[in-house]
């Protein structure tokens, strides 16, 4: 099977979801030019060329560059979603979702419920997030608990690029608004992923890793270093069961239940800020489902609850890392 | 050539292995091994497997450690007879490291290609000589239900020693087309592999079957008998009337990691073969665009309530191409019984395996195929 990066998984979900349903659509900020481009022609395909070839294929009729107002054209896309397109929205970086939240929180992920659920929203909101990529504290950060807090939105949060074509398919082709997310340190990162369509369910977890010792949940990019750490950990006689719940909303309970009443010790690792964020909620939800199993208390591995930091050594130590994962799984231990 | 030292070598199972970790050695050190006796358990990302020794004699040395994972093809340990020193052992050994070295380089495993058929794409893969014998007939592997070419893992390298040996995969099945050019029914899935057959220039071929397609290569056998030399089924459909229908719906519908074990459980004996990468391995299949829909028609029409539609038993006697059966005794897919159906001599129901003889029991199920491909001629 072909190797492809994360970049090329979901420039090939996008191109195969455009050519079986002519509903779907792209728009946002440089999806079709991009830096560089003088306007007609095909350039980088958005800051970090995903979209690259989309527009020469698909024509500017179905990938739109919008003007630099993400508060018009996002609620242009759910609008477009509400009347029968289907369409899938680059919102650049998640942190510039303050200009259009109210498009989301407040309209997309209302309709079904507010209109007795015979309205459906298919709308994807693509958008990167993450540390790593010396950009800063506004470009920087891992906003996906906020999105997660809003019922009537779908959460996705792939971790390689197998899982980022089928997660991204599946986000096409679901009736609800889907927030999806890019980690942007990710996407040269290559993986065995199918020429052929496929789609990756809502709600069901990956177990990367199987151990018997201590259940480690971690999301996006955090799978990696999770899994590198339960590599080293397995060298040293621990065994780790690493989780990526794929999706925080739904979210696969079960899974992570079931494997903590096994292993008896849990780490939640994430790049979000603790307070309010994913790591709280995984160990709020094991705190009163699965209490009596535990026999060391839980470790979550997060950054401090500080913005990004700009300076290269600041922004390394504030980044959850592999060592502080086998320090938090040694402490379960110990 | 008692006196040679032979090299006992990491085996490669499936395609994607490229390394194993031996989990233990079940023989000891200096003790006689014959052809066949299970020496090691290997341990892939994929499957933890007992490797049966490709030789016979004393097994001198153990080259490979306990826990220690080594690359397809690495030396793990040297039979030779009593006469030969140690030192001539060690400059095996070293001469082996060195030619295994320079052999990684340049090796290349087989890789399946798709080839166009009559109304399909079809996966294929060759394994064999690059021109055998011209009188050597080649010899085609079907697979069962929801199973791909990749189920020959641990068969179709020991046959192609000395011809061509094709694995397929039926249309709706692994990288073949998803979009069924027909109504998913045994004859139709016969027409196909013939069309098949036909793009690969394969004029007349030995047929080995699993489970429904064993039903299909009985099917080849009965429309065109000319172009069938034999036809070897492994834990078949065809034969009977009976099927685990909770099965059939179990595959079909598990999308969850915990189904799709639970269910696939049931096709092995020692449910121990079931490793994560095989149940992902099956996820990803069924998560392709149209692979529901084809596996749902195929059931629908190949066992509708829970019935086999198409049995040949009775049409077994008018058939001029030799047939032989092997079964796992505690096959819990299609009852072993069913071998019945053919004379004594040529069935063989072997006892710690399920329906999946053929990874459960390699040595035994190629042994038989081999001696029947040779014995049945070309």
């Amino acid at each position: 099977m072909a190797k492809k990066s994360f970049r090329q998984a979901i420039n090939e979900a996008l191109a195969q979801e455009m050519r079986r349903d002519p509903r779907v659509v792209l728009m946002g900020e440089d999806v079709a030019g991009g830096q560089g481009a003088p306007g007609e022609d095909d350039a980088w395909g958005g800051p970090l060329g995903v979209t690259k070839g989309l527009m020469p294929e698909f024509g500017r009729e179905r990938v739109l560059d919008t003007p630099i107002t993400e508060s018009g054209f996002v609620g242009a896309a759910i609008g477009a979603a509400a009347t029968g397109l289907r369409p899938v929205a680059e919102l650049m970086f998640v942190d510039f979702m303050g200009v259009c939240f109210d498009q989301i929180f407040n309209q997309a992920a209302k309709f079904r419920y507010m209109f007795g659920g015979k309205a459906v929203t298919p709308v994807v909101i693509r958008t990167m997030y993450g540390g790593g990529f010396r950009a800063a504290s506004q470009h920087s950060q891992c906003l996906y608990p906020l999105f997660t807090h809003i019922p009537g939105l779908k959460v996705v949060i792939p971790s390689s690029p197998y899982d980022a074509k089928g997660l991204l398919i599946q986000a096409i082709r679901d009736d609800d608004p889907v927030m999806f997310f890019e980690h942007k340190m990710m996407y040269d990162d290559m993986d065995e992923v199918p020429d052929e369509p496929y789609t990756i369910p809502f709600g069901e977890a990956n177990l990367t890793r199987e151990g018997d010792d201590v259940t480690v949940v971690a999301l996006g990019r955090m799978v990696k270093i999770a899994n590198e750490a339960a590599d080293a950990l397995r060298k040293q006689g621990v065994g780790c069961t690493v989780i990526d719940p794929r999706t925080t909303s739904p979210m696969d309970t079960d899974s992570i239940l079931e494997s903590v009443e096994e292993t008896g010790r849990l780490v939640v690792v994430d790049e979000a800020h603790p307070r309010c964020g994913m790591a709280a909620d995984v160990s709020a939800l094991v705190a009163q489902e699965a209490f009596r199993a535990l026999k060391a208390p839980i470790r979550m591995v997060t950054p401090p609850h500080t913005p990004v930091p700009f300076s290269p050594a600041l922004e390394d130590a504030y980044l959850p890392s592999a060592a502080r994962v086998i320090e938090a799984v040694r402490a379960t231990m110990a | 050539m008692t006196d040679a030292i032979r090299p006992i070598g990491m085996p490669k199972w499936g395609l994607a292995m490229t390394e194993g970790k031996v989990n233990a050695w079940l023989v000891a050190d200096g003790a006689e091994i014959s052809q066949g006796d299970e020496i090691l358990e290997i341990e892939t990302s994929k499957i933890t497997n007992v490797f049966e020794s490709p030789v016979s004699g004393l097994l001198r040395r153990k080259v490979a450690g306990e826990g220690e994972t080594l690359p397809v093809g690495a030396l793990l340990g040297v039979v030779a007879d009593a006469g030969v020193s140690d030192a001539e052992i060690d400059a095996f050994v070293e001469q082996y490291k060195q030619h295994q070295a320079e052999a990684a380089s340049e090796d290349a495993a087989p890789e399946p290609v798709m080839v166009e058929a009559a109304g399909w794409t079809v996966r294929v893969l060759r394994m064999g000589p690059e021109a055998p014998d011209e009188s050597a007939v080649p010899l085609l592997m079907i697979h069962g239900f929801g199973g791909d070419l990749k189920n020959w893992q641990f068969n179709q390298p020991d046959l192609a020693a000395d011809r061509a040996v094709y694995a397929i995969d039926l249309p709706g099945h692994g990288g073949s087309s998803k979009t069924l050019d027909g109504d998913g029914s045994v004859a139709w899935l016969a027409e196909a592999v013939r069309g098949a057959m036909a793009a690969l220039d394969i004029d007349r071929a030995h047929l080995v079957g699993h489970s429904l397609g064993g039903a299909v290569a009985l099917q080849m056998a009965l429309d065109e008998p000319v172009r069938i030399a034999s036809i070897t089924l492994v834990c078949p459909a065809g034969l009977g009337a009976e099927i685990n229908a909770g099965y059939i719906e179990g595959f079909i519908r598990a999308d969850r990691r915990k189904e799709m074990k639970a269910t696939v459980e049931a096709l092995f004996a020692d449910p121990s073969f079931v490793s994560r990468d095989m149940v992902e391995d099956l996820l990803k299949y069924k998560r392709l665009d149209g692979v529901l829909a084809a596996l749902q028609r195929i059931a629908d029409v190949s066992f509708p309530g829970g019935r086999q539609a198409t049995v040949l038993a009775d049409r077994l006697d008018g058939l001029t191409v030799p047939v032989q059966a092997i079964w796992g005794a505690e096959d819990r897919i299609v009852p072993p019984a069913h071998a019945t159906a053919l004379p004594q001599a040529r069935r063989h129901v072997l006892p710690g395996a399920g329906h999946m003889v053929h990874i459960e029991k390699p040595a035994e199920t190629n042994r038989l195929i081999g001696e029947f491909v040779a014995f049945t001629g070309g």
